[in-house]
């Protein structure tokens, strides 16, 4: 019974079902409509004849009078199926006829008789038996004789009770047919929502793993399936760098709020003015340091999302490599680095020079933080070259360099392959470099500097931007 | 994210060169800003700086206030209730009112600054930042000190720059300097006796606008510095620690 209440409860068997009955009334006017009027047509029919008839006795009768009109009369009478013939006395008394009995009454009105009358038939023991229903018309003989042609009603009363009969079959057999489809399709419909819905319920608890079942007959509900399949595997990866993404933050801000904490501590306990502010110095400059990374997470989900794509214009790279070289000597040469240049000029490309600036800027910035300390002289090389394949920004130091097998790891968010975090930084740099690189169509490349350097192997970053067309 | 600024720095009006020298700065600033949590700060840290602040909290009174009252600075942020930052700065320039505007935005992207000084902004400033940085900008805009932009030759003390002939002095005797270097100097001069921020000299001299993450202002400072101070005992160019540099004839 449940199943019946589950089912009624579907809105697809409720559709079906209200389909029925809509049907079912259709079909039932329609054969009404049908009965009732092969009914008007049969009746006319009938009368047409009777009419017929009566014209032809009358005229047999004015021919040849009473004799040729029995003669007629009698010859047919006797064909199968034949009509009623009745002649009958002015007070209504059967005279002659094929009829053993009518109504009473029947003769008192001439024309069309207005009901249908009943009456008897010989039987073919020659009793009377039967009671039979038939309309007829009445006429009068100028000898006062009255004529009765009639006609059986059996035949139209048949045909109603055929359709009829064959209306229930049919209703009957379209009731069945929708219980069948209401457990069918229905039943099989349910099924699978419902094993949708248990799933859905399970990546409602949270485990994103879940699929939607997919049955394989590639149907509606297959590729419905299918879809918030891809929608669910698109979150799910969404969610798990979002994982990462807040983990790491998690971590990384951390540690610079204890430190946080223990320079405003130590403040506190200072006692003299300079020490304090001092102390207070470095709590500003550890909330900068915490407002950068804040800045550069901002920053690079707003590339990310591509909504700083509007802001494209002619960008010339020439003179951003120039720049960040003029910016980044000084520096390099302080943290004793030799920073040399090879520059193509007249390169430039659709993009945004903010963002491509700082993409370079971070490249350095990294190479002089890695690159410190190398023995043959700690050298970083810049390179803008255009090529078939595209536009190439070289960024190579020849520090310590990046394994092969870690090299994808770098890129994501505050990873840092120095454990220990000595050097200064937010973890972000090359995430950025690699966001820039993506709304520009383009990708970021890590590969070594001198591979057969086992000692110091060295980084080569390399933007490169998709060939601008022609 | 509007609190984060708040720590920023601090409230480092101990290095306003104002505060420090005991001169009476009688700048008068218009902030028109909604939350006002940030704008009672902002009020505060700008008092102790010496400047006066007049606060609007949403767009539609900053408007009328900005066209009622004469003011040496403006700071408007971008996101206001019943008016937005944007559409009150282009009234007010149509309406004749050229106080420099300075855009506080918590959007902070480089479109939205092109947007904002396509308004009619003439600074602009993402959100979180430093007081000092915004204390340093708004000194700068309001022209208080520093050289007018049309002197061909600037002068601190014995120092002169010929922007014309290129050519640097000091105590008569020339300095070399590489382009960047005398653009930098340029810039610092201009600013003679006002804070400049690391940033601000970052967009300025080379035109990138964001945060330099590391030392390199520093190191292009510094070495600047040992340009023109090699063989001078009186030193010119200063580090206002926490905030940036500022040139000053201390004499």
């Amino acid at each position: 019974m449940t199943t019946f209440r589950v089912l009624y409860k579907s809105t697809a068997v409720r559709l079906s079902a209200l389909y029925i009955v809509l049907f079912a009334i259709c079909a039932a006017f329609l054969v009404f409509y049908v009965t009732a009027l092969s009914e008007r047509i049969l009746g006319q029919q009938t009368r047409d004849t009777l009419q017929q008839e009566v014209s032809d006795i009358q005229r047999a009768y004015g021919r040849g009078g009473m004799n040729a009109m029995l003669r007629m009369m009698e010859r047919r009478a006797r064909q199968p199926g034949a009509n009623l013939y009745i002649i009958a006395s002015p007070t209504g008394e059967i005279l002659t006829g094929n009829v053993a009995s009518v109504e009473p009454g029947v003769f008192e009105t001439e024309g069309w008789t207005l009901i249908p009358f009943r009456y008897e038939r010989y039987s073919e023991s020659g009793a009377t038996t039967d009671k039979h229903q038939a309309n007829g018309h009445v006429f009068v003989l100028d000898n006062g004789l009255r004529i009765l042609v009639g006609r059986d009603l059996g035949e139209p009363q048949k045909l109603r009770f055929l359709v009829r009969r064959a209306l229930m079959v049919a209703l009957g057999v379209m009731g069945l047919g929708a219980l069948v489809i209401w457990f069918g399709i229905g039943r099989n419909a349910l099924k699978r929502i419902d094993r949708m819905s248990a799933a859905s319920t399970k990546i409602m608890a949270g485990d994103l793993s879940q699929r939607l079942p997919v049955g394989g007959s590639g149907d509606e509900f297959d590729r419905m399936s299918e879809s918030l399949n891809a929608m669910l595997g698109r979150i799910e990866k969404l969610n798990e760098g979002l994982r990462q993404v807040s983990d790491n933050i998690a971590h990384d801000l951390k540690t610079p709020l204890t430190r946080l904490r223990n320079k405003a501590a130590d403040a506190i306990g200072r006692k003299n003015e300079d020490g304090r502010r001092a102390a207070l110095e470095g709590i500003i400059a550890e909330s900068d340091q915490l407002i950068r990374t804040f800045d550069a997470l901002l920053m690079i989900s707003r590339v990310e999302a591509g909504s700083v794509a509007a802001e494209m214009s002619f960008v010339d790279l020439s003179a951003i490599v120039a720049d960040s070289v003029d910016l980044y000597e000084p520096v390099a040469e302080e943290a004793g680095l030799s920073l040399v240049a090879d520059i193509q000029p007249d390169v430039g490309v659709q993009g945004n020079r903010e963002l491509i600036g700082q993409a370079i800027f971070n490249l350095i910035d990294n190479a002089i933080k890695y690159g410190v300390g190398a023995e043959a002289g700690a050298r970083i090389r810049m390179r803008l070259v255009k090529e078939e394949g595209g536009i190439r920004i070289c960024v190579a130091d020849n520090g310590p360099g990046v394994p092969a097998d870690r090299r994808d790891e770098v890129t994501k968010r505050f990873v840092r392959l120095d454990e220990s975090r000595s050097k200064p930084g937010t973890g972000l740099g090359l995430s950025l470099v690699e966001a820039v690189m993506e709304l520009h169509s383009g990708r970021l490349e890590l590969s070594d500097t001198d591979p057969d350097n086992a000692a110091a192997r060295g980084l080569t970053a390399t933007m490169v931007f998709p060939a601008p067309e022609q | 994210m509007n609190h984060v600024d708040q720590t920023a720095g601090g409230a480092d009006s101990g290095c306003s060169p104002s505060m420090r020298d005991g001169m009476v700065a009688s700048m008068k600033i218009l902030l028109i800003e909604d939350d006002l949590e940030a704008a009672a700060y902002l009020t505060k840290a700008f008092r102790e700086a010496g400047i006066v602040v007049d606060h609007a909290s949403d767009g539609e009174s900053g408007l009328f206030m900005g066209t009622e009252n004469s003011y040496d600075v403006m700071i408007i942020d971008r996101m206001l209730p019943r008016r937005d930052g944007l559409s009150v700065i282009s009234e007010l320039r149509r309406k004749g009112v050229h106080t420099p505007v300075l855009i506080l935005s918590a959007l902070g992207q480089v479109d939205d600054r092109v947007t904002g000084l396509r308004a009619g902004g003439d600074d602009y400033l993402p959100k979180p930042y430093a007081f000092s940085e915004l204390l340093a900008r708004v000194e700068v805009l309001g022209r208080r000190k520093g050289t007018p932009e049309q002197d061909m030759v600037y002068r601190v003390a014995n120092l002169e720059l010929d922007r014309l002939s290129h050519e640097v002095r000091r105590g008569g005797k020339e300095i070399l300097l590489q382009p960047r270097e005398f653009r930098l100097l340029e810039y610092l001069m201009r600013n003679a006796g006002q804070v400049v921020t690391r940033t601000m000299l970052l967009e300025n001299v080379w035109d990138y606008h964001f945060d330099p993450q590391t030392n390199v202002i520093d190191v292009h400072v510094s070495r600047l510095r040992s340009k023109i101070e090699k063989d001078f005992d009186q030193p010119l160019l200063k580090t206002v620690r926490g905030a940036g540099y500022m040139i000053k004839d201390e004499g």
